[in-house]
């Protein structure tokens, strides 16, 4: 996913003469290509991200477009302010390419771990929140990235996911999209939870338990309209993140039952970490399975939510 | 104290110039805010006023008729509390009315206790959050290289607001590009909110730190409009190398008892009577 994004950023880059991109202090050899044919649009600036994203802001105002990337937590965590003041205040186009969203960075410990990313991303105003489920729907989010008004948030996953988004489904950012039509109940879930989300709705299936799989790639705006025309005509709503439950996917999806189906929304659940540092290390799939968040571990949440609905 | 003495010798060393006519009208353009807004931080606003108006004056190439012309030269007033500077030059230069200036800080004014450049005709950025102009500065002048543009960008922090790291950042970044586009002015008036910059976080020695990271510096009494039109003048300093000037101030500059007073820093709801001394002492309403 992440050598996909890149890669769109040097497709991006020759297409249109706006296109600039920043980095903080990022592996050996990323982008060569771009460095060597576009020196002038390529900037290493060091471990300081601050000032990344500061003089992105000024080469946006100068009316270009830059993307820039680092570790999640220090696009986010670390510069918050100059992400909130400079780049949303102002509502410059910046993209803010995020390595290792969630719990990808698992054997490095909590100061890597992106888990509150997407919540405190999502408390900015003007700011689009986006977490694509695989490689091949990233081609699309970059692609339609370029001309999206405002700064953007872009969540990386760690690579080689399953690609389970089809071409067919179209894309759009702020339009979730359809994996599995819902029946009684609909989980609701972003990057690559997606992938995991339909696997679980395998093992639900298996159960007698109809749970269709509705893919939001971009947390804000959120696609209201096709989520409260899916909670009309359900029982209950699991919302599945790689993130903490305070603030992000399930937190938005709350809000929006809460203020417009007062009184007859659907039950809700909502699957992610819990309001803690992980204690663990391993790997992003431990830590996932660790939080209950892998398929049979979603499985297991949702059946019980339904035997509490239907107690 | 560290290099206290230090201090007070560089501050010596430039002697004290008298305010004309033009240095206490835009003082009034200020008090006229202060009294309209019923607050403001005066002596920070005090302290830049004679640099922000050589730069208006003199300097910069902007037309208030077109605020957002291509080629224009940048400016930005990265202490963004000081603004009150920023509002008196720019109203008295005709980017908005001076009318709008005792509406500051009201609910529907456009003028704020920080700037806002989705509001103010010719603020390039919003400021008050400190540390952040450096770093867009250099993305401004990163992009008028790219675009082969000759303007220039200057930005004028204050003391206080270089203890930020992200000010630091900048300038590393700004020596590495080399950007002689690129004019960075500290409002040095070795005051900040809670004491003098001495007791709160010595900058000393302040002009070897930019030379270190890259910059050619000059330093200037930032209340001899002369001295400081000249040191202007001279940008880039040198070829290949930002540009840092060190304007040496007095914190409320003009006003006798609020000259290097920390309670002049901001100050609110002055009374009538302590109002009509300040315009006294400015020459009159």
């Amino acid at each position: 996913m992440r050598k996909t994004c890149l890669n769109m950023v040097y497709e991006l880059a020759k297409r249109d003469p706006r296109v600039v991109f920043v980095g903080s202090d990022l592996g050996v050899n990323t982008l060569d290509q771009f460095r060597d044919e576009m020196p002038d649009r390529f900037f290493m600036e060091g471990v300081a991200e601050q000032n990344v994203i500061g003089m992105a802001a000024g080469l946006a105002m100068e009316g270009y477009i830059p993307y820039v990337n680092t570790i999640a937590t220090f696009i986010t965590r670390r510069c918050y302010e100059q992400v909130a003041v400079d780049l949303c205040m102002h509502n410059l186009p910046v993209k803010l390419i995020g390595n290792g969203g969630g719990l990808v960075y698992a054997p490095l410990g909590p100061t890597h771990l992106a888990t509150e990313d997407v919540s405190i991303m999502r408390a900015l105003p003007n700011m689009t929140v986006t977490a694509v489920s695989d490689a091949e729907e990233m081609t699309r989010l970059m692609a339609a990235s370029l001309t999206h008004e405002g700064p953007m948030y872009i969540r990386l996953g760690k690579g080689g996911d399953p690609v389970v988004s089809r071409e067919e489904n179209g894309f759009s950012i702020g339009r979730a999209v359809q994996m599995k039509p819902a029946g009684r109940y609909l989980m609701i879930s972003s990057g690559v939870m997606t992938g995991r989300a339909l696997d679980a709705a395998k093992l639900l299936e298996d159960q007698g338990i109809d749970c269709g799989v509705l893919h939001v790639h971009t947390i804000k705006p959120l696609d209201a309209e096709t989520i409260l025309s899916l909670a009309r005509k359900v029982d209950g709503i699991v919302t599945v993140e790689e993130g903490t439950l305070v603030g992000g996917l399930g937190s938005a999806v709350a809000d929006l039952l809460i203020d417009e189906m007062p009184g007859r929304a659907p039950a809700l659940v909502r699957l992610g970490i819990p309001d803690r540092f992980p204690e663990k290390y391993g790997s992003q799939d431990e830590l996932l399975a660790h939080f209950g968040l892998q398929p049979a571990g979603i499985a297991a949440a949702v059946e019980g939510f339904v035997g509490k609905i239907a107690a | 104290m560290p290099n206290a003495q230090a201090v007070a010798e560089a501050q010596a060393a430039f002697n004290r110039t008298e305010l004309d006519e033009r240095s206490l009208y835009l003082r009034r353009l200020i008090v006229d805010g202060l009294d309209g807004g019923g607050r403001g931080h005066l002596g920070s606003a005090f302290s830049a006023i004679d640099v922000m108006r050589v730069l208006y004056d003199d300097i910069l190439h902007v037309d208030p008729n077109n605020p957002d012309m291509p080629d224009r030269d940048r400016c930005i007033l990265s202490k963004g509390h000081g603004c009150l500077a920023h509002y008196a030059i720019l109203a008295d230069k005709g980017f908005f009315d001076t009318a709008e200036l005792r509406k500051f800080c009201h609910f529907d004014g456009i003028l704020g206790g920080h700037p806002d450049a989705g509001k103010v005709p010719g603020v390039e950025a919003s400021t008050g959050a400190l540390g952040h102009g450096p770093s867009i500065a250099v993305g401004m002048a990163l992009g008028a290289r790219l675009q082969g543009r000759d303007n220039r960008v200057f930005v004028v922090t204050g003391d206080g607001e270089i203890n930020e790291g992200s000010v630091w950042e900048a300038a590393m970044s700004a020596g590495k590009h080399g950007l002689d586009n690129l004019v960075v002015i500290v409002d040095y008036n070795k005051h900040q909110s809670y004491a003098s910059t001495a007791i709160v976080q010595d900058l000393e020695p302040l002009a070897d730190k930019w030379r270190a990271f890259g910059f050619a510096v000059q330093e200037v009494d930032g209340h001899d409009v002369d001295a400081v039109r000249a040191v202007l003048q001279g940008v880039p300093f040198e070829k290949g190398k930002p540009n840092a000037v060190i304007s040496h101030t007095v914190k409320g500059r003009g006003i006798s008892f609020a000259e290097n007073n920390m309670e002049w820093h901001h100050k609110s709801r002055v009374p009538a009577e302590q109002l009509e001394e300040i315009y006294r002492e400015l020459g009159g309403r």
